[in-house]
């Protein structure tokens, strides 16, 4: 009696838990499938009608496609290069002996911490100067750049948990530095890519303080900064909002679907290994 | 035969050259984070000293040596935000500690569907910042929010404007944050969890503790360093709360949820007042450094503890 109990209550903890996590954005989904009146009907509405005007507009009137457009661009292009250059400062990082190498990782660390505030106004001044203000690379870069951390503290782990006699048997055979790290560990490190290259996309995509200020003009907006900034003529559009914020979750929604052991693994992996 | 003489011939040159190879493979990743992140955080400290207004390039900037801080020290407003910031930062992340750990408990479990539930903890999390704000302004709307409806039914009268509202205002704004952000926390304590022997538990079941003294014997100590880390990256990521607070409130109502980043951004970007705006970076940079030398003494050394 008493164990059944328990487990009532343990099955009670988690539908809160599920609850608590799913239901505010699922009545945010259901706001985007109804027509202008159920969204204004008290009570409300449970089930929407499935209409999908509030998609037509936000595509036609608010431009949607436009912003995913550059959404795309800006957030794999910065996961690329993040990618790229965390692969290196990773393996140097976790194989290559060097002093100072607490002093690298905790200065990373803090790059990772400091409020965006902290650097706007240089950064926007160095854009400005360079004329990349409403560019893609313009916030390609400085995405680059805040998310290096975490992609090198995603590899350094990684790497150093590959063990050491595959690469000490490359030596033996006479591959140099350069030949282990390209034949041997870039194509054994693919999974920690990944895990790595999730997290910096999800960062890149979801990014809104660094894109309000570069990007000024429509143009060149991603999702966040036009979500935010949604505004009709007399009203806000909430439908289009909720639309719009739909499309903008998908693919995240999609990544933590397929890959939630790996995003677990990845965000546990550089905090708890130190 | 001679392969060992020479390598202890080449012993030296190698290390150099080793040394060269890992200084070429960091180089990229220095030169960005020199560029962009610590370039202008010292640029900041310069440009704190100037009036520097942007739009006005006729203008000339001044030096003005330490005019700014002295107007940011009566600053009312700032001194607002300030508390503001700090406010937030508390409630938020105690609770966003608490809940993740009630949550992370229950996840470790296993049970059927676990998978299940670990993708939908991670959803809040997932969701552009910007959509979770709108999605709780719009829970929050005076006419036809569920907030108000789950209160009051269809009692339209009594409806309540609740971002209009400074006390409620701010509670909306901490309230969508730790729907957002409790995941981390648990995910970062699950992991935590993970790494203790379930040899242990059955060990203590055997000498008779209860569920509670495992709990507070067993779970939180092996745990501490897990708790420390979210603890230090929730505190962080509390302090620079944006995205919320532009969406649902833009500060408002009369500067109650006015936090740090926020005005600075006003200051900056808004009115243009790029070195009152770089004065705003420098104090908030300074605090978070301060935070975080606090932080890493302590778990630094719950760390190292940790090491064999």
């Amino acid at each position: 009696m008493k164990a059944r109990l328990r487990r009532l209550l343990f099955l009670l903890s988690v539908a809160l838990i599920a609850a608590f996590s799913i239901l505010p954005f699922l009545w945010f989904i259901a706001t985007s499938l109804k027509t202008q009146m159920e969204i204004t009907a008290i009570p409300p509405t449970l089930l929407p009608s499935f209409s999908l005007d509030f998609y037509r507009s936000a595509l036609d009137d608010y431009h949607l496609l436009h912003y995913l457009k550059n959404s795309v661009i800006v957030a794999g292009a910065a996961t690329a290069g993040t990618i790229g250059i965390s692969l290196f400062a990773g393996y140097a990082l976790a194989r290559i002996p060097l002093r100072h190498k607490p002093l690298i990782m905790g200065s990373l660390l803090l790059v990772a911490m400091f409020p965006q505030i902290s650097i706007a106004g240089p950064v926007w001044q160095i854009l400005a100067a360079l004329g990349w203000l409403n560019s893609y690379q313009g916030l390609i870069l400085p995405y680059i750049t805040l998310s290096l951390p975490l992609g090198v503290w995603i590899m350094t782990g990684f790497f150093r948990e590959l063990p050491q006699e595959l690469e000490d048997a490359a030596r033996v055979d006479g591959c140099g530095h350069l030949q282990t790290l390209f034949r041997i560990i870039i194509p054994l490190a693919a999974p920690g890519v990944f895990t790595a290259a999730i997290l910096v996309f999800i960062y890149a995509w979801n990014e809104f303080f660094f894109a309000l200020l570069i990007m000024t003009q429509r143009p060149y907006q991603t999702l966040p900064v036009g979500i935010a900034l949604f505004q009709g003529q007399y009203t806000i559009p909430w439908g289009e909002i909720a639309a719009a914020s739909t499309i903008a979750t998908i693919p995240l929604v999609l990544l933590v679907l397929l890959f939630q052991r790996r995003i677990v693994r990845g965000l546990s992996a550089g905090a708890i290994k130190g | 035969m001679t392969i060992p003489t020479r390598s202890v011939h080449c012993l030296a040159p190698r290390r150099r050259r080793e040394r060269l190879f890992a200084a070429a493979l960091l180089f990229p990743c220095f030169a960005f984070v020199a560029v962009f992140a610590f370039y202008p955080i010292i640029h900041s400290l310069y440009l704190s000293l100037y009036r520097i207004i942007l739009g006005l390039p006729g203008l000339s900037q001044p030096f003005v040596y330490l005019e700014n801080y002295r107007q940011l020290w009566g600053d009312a407003v700032a001194r607002h935000a300030l508390a503001n910031t700090f406010l937030f930062v508390a409630v938020s992340t105690t609770c966003e500690m608490l809940l993740g750990l009630a949550m992370a408990l229950v996840i470790n479990r296993s049970f059927r569907g676990r998978g299940l539930i670990r993708a939908a903890v991670l959803i809040p999390w997932a969701i552009p910042t910007v959509v979770a704000s709108q999605m709780w302004r719009f829970i929050n709307n005076d006419h036809y929010g569920l907030l108000n409806f789950l209160l009051y039914g269809s009692d339209l009268a009594s409806y309540q404007a609740w971002l209009a509202d400074p006390t409620f205002a701010m509670a909306a704004v901490v309230v969508a944050d730790i729907w957002k952000t409790s995941a981390f926390a648990a995910l970062i304590i699950l992991a935590g969890l993970q790494t203790i022997p379930d040899e242990l538990y059955e060990a203590a079941r055997l000498d008779g503790a209860t569920a509670w003294q495992r709990f507070t014997r067993i779970t939180l100590p092996l745990i501490k360093p897990a708790l420390l880390i979210a603890l230090l990256f929730r505190t962080m990521d509390a302090f620079r709360v944006f995205d919320l607070v532009f969406v649902m409130t833009q500060g408002g109502p009369a500067d109650a949820t006015n936090v740090l980043q926020f005005y600075g951004y006003k200051k900056m970007f808004a009115e243009g007042l790029l070195g009152y705006g770089a004065t705003i970076s420098v104090l908030v940079f300074l605090i978070i450094l301060a935070l975080s030398l606090v932080y890493v003494r302590f778990l630094g050394r719950e760390i190292m503890e940790e090491r064999p």
